[in-house]
């Protein structure tokens, strides 16, 4: 699935208008917690989340995540979407709940990565 | 490369905002300079949950990074509070952060653990009211 799709899907609105939405997104966590994120290795991830701060964008850069969907209508500061943009990550807001927009995405085929290191 | 590479830094305490400036350089210079990406990603991580610790439980700290042709080592070194009981703060979901701390996304008692799981060695040392000192290593 490519950054692309979950837009659509998610009837998000990108905020870094620089992203390359052709990227292939292999995994996704929903997760308010960082470090529940941080415990799981996963691959080209999308991560969502209803978390507002700059730990979200680290989090997701340690990982090597390609994506930050923030959901339920939350609108990151100027400062938090500059910091992924810097990073090269996408972030999109979308007006879904957590667990709807987790829900559309996994019908559409994309899975969670459940394994530690 | 054969030489040994050595990084500083100081996390200042209770600015959560800066957290993680220390492990996003720590990644981002080892990147550039063409180490393995898991070996970096894995330290990175580990270096990440113990900057946060530093700052939300040790009003900041010190780190000390030496990369040698075969291993990055890390060491985090502050004059907080101290670990009363180690094996209880090793345990995944134990936690002593405040309600505040877990609004911010932390404290859900995974900081240590997740240092473990991502190094090859790892070691903690703390006294009550002197401070705790960790020493990690990712060998390459």
């Amino acid at each position: 699935m490519t950054i692309q799709t979950i837009l659509d899907l998610l009837q998000a609105e990108l905020l870094t208008p620089d992203a390359r939405l052709d990227t292939q997104v292999h995994t996704a966590c929903g997760s308010d917690m960082m470090s529940d994120v941080l415990a799981y290795v996963k691959d080209q991830a999308v991560l969502l989340t209803g978390l507002n701060n700059p730990q979200v964008v680290r989090t997701a850069d340690m990982m090597d995540m390609v994506c930050i969907v923030f959901v339920r209508g939350k609108r990151p500061s100027p400062e938090v979407v500059q910091l992924a943009a810097q990073r090269g990550i996408a972030v999109l807001a979308t007006g879904h709940t957590m667990f709807s927009a987790c829900g559309m995405l996994y019908a559409a085929g994309l899975r969670g990565s459940g394994s530690h290191v | 490369m054969s030489e040994t590479i050595r990084l500083e830094y100081t996390v200042p305490g209770d600015d959560f905002a800066r957290a993680g400036e220390a492990s996003a350089d720590l990644k981002h210079t080892l990147k550039r300079m063409g180490f393995p990406a898991e070996a970096i990603r894995k330290a990175s991580i580990a270096l990440y949950e113990g900057e946060i610790n530093l700052a939300i439980h040790a009003h900041g700290g010190q780190i000390a990074v030496e990369v040698t042709p075969t291993a990055i080592q890390m060491r985090l070194t502050d004059q907080g509070p101290g670990i009363p009981d180690i094996d209880l703060a090793m345990q995944e979901g134990y936690s002593t952060a405040s309600e505040q701390v877990r609004s911010l996304g932390f404290g859900a008692g995974m900081g240590l653990p997740n240092m473990k799981r991502y190094t090859d060695q790892f070691a903690i040392g703390s006294q009550v009211g002197v401070g705790t000192t960790i020493e990690m290593s990712v060998l390459l």
